[in-house]
């Protein structure tokens, strides 16, 4: 993450797209692979937060802005996260 | 203090502090912070639910995931030609800004539109033959309440990209203001990527 906030080149904003329609693609077709429910779960929830990483880093220009800035766009996500934890023992009680 | 603060003196008293291009962009991404957190928040609960009730069915069995998959498609052209619209503003091209910023809007309203259809198709035929209707189980109250969360950010969404081109056009706003509303933008497309993947997918 550049901590440089003057000009940048543009990104390729047609490659992201790309990449977002290919990874959704994707997606659709593990469903139907014969995986356990694990590995498919582990391969979506991967690909959701790759596809969620291109759209923050890309065409909410995250990549180009200062650090601390993505930084506060990363705590709900270290929070949800704490959350998960927080409510383990409701998802598995002893 | 850089220049451009201080030629904005009267405007702006300081230059903000991690956007120093507005403050309205340090206040969309604090904004877009706490949103994501509600959005975690009904996403967590809708995990939780789901894991500690017996009889969860198979999403895809029971949702659409072609029109879904289709409405993806939307959200994220929707996100390039909102890249593009400022692309066009920041270059100074009104038509461009039109055009782009317009197909923005339109894939918003298009992605309403099959949202209203799923949902009555949901409501009204597939979900109480299945014995799944809002009040006999879980996984209708979850589905509605995260998706019609997101929905209503998309109808917001659209009216705020429909106010900021009103107001490009008579000149009042620009490039500053066109970026705001595209961190909006894309985080509601963000936003349904994960909601794609937990609610339809997995």
């Amino acid at each position: 993450m550049a901590t440089e906030h003057a000009a940048h080149a543009e990104p390729n904003y047609i490659g992201v797209f790309w990449w977002l329609l290919a990874l959704t693609i994707v997606e659709i077709a593990v469903i139907y692979m014969p995986l356990t429910k694990l590995v498919i779960a582990f391969l979506l929830v991967s690909l959701a937060l790759s596809k969620a990483a291109l759209v923050a880093l890309y065409f909410m220009h995250l990549k180009f802005e200062r650090l601390t800035l993505g930084i506060i766009a990363l705590t709900p996500l270290i929070l949800c996260v704490f959350l998960i934890l927080m409510l383990t023992p409701d998802i598995f009680p002893s | 203090m850089s220049e451009v603060a201080v030629m904005h003196h009267a405007v702006e008293p300081a230059e903000s502090p991690l956007t120093p291009e507005s403050w309205g962009k340090l206040g969309m991404w604090v904004f877009l912070a706490g949103d994501a957190m509600s959005f975690g928040g009904l996403i967590v609960a809708y995990g939780i639910l789901r894991y500690a009730s017996p009889n969860w069915p198979v999403p895809s069995q029971v949702l659409g995931i072609n029109l879904t998959a289709f409405m993806t498609f939307l959200l994220i052209c929707s996100s390039v030609t909102m890249v593009l619209s400022l692309s066009a503003v920041k270059s100074g091209d009104q038509k461009g800004l039109m055009k782009f910023l317009g197909l923005t809007i339109l894939g918003g309203l298009l992605f309403l539109g099959c949202q209203a259809y799923e949902w009555t198709h949901l409501i009204t035929e597939r979900l109480p033959e299945l014995g799944l209707s809002f009040r006999a189980h879980l996984f209708a109250t979850t589905f509605f309440i995260l998706t019609g969360f997101h929905g209503m950010h998309v109808t917001g969404g659209v009216i705020y990209n429909s106010a900021v081109l009103a107001a490009c056009l008579r000149g009042r706003y620009g490039a500053k203001h066109v970026e705001i509303a595209g961190l909006y933008w894309h985080f509601v497309d963000l936003v349904w990527i994960l909601i794609f993947t937990f609610v339809y997918l997995l």
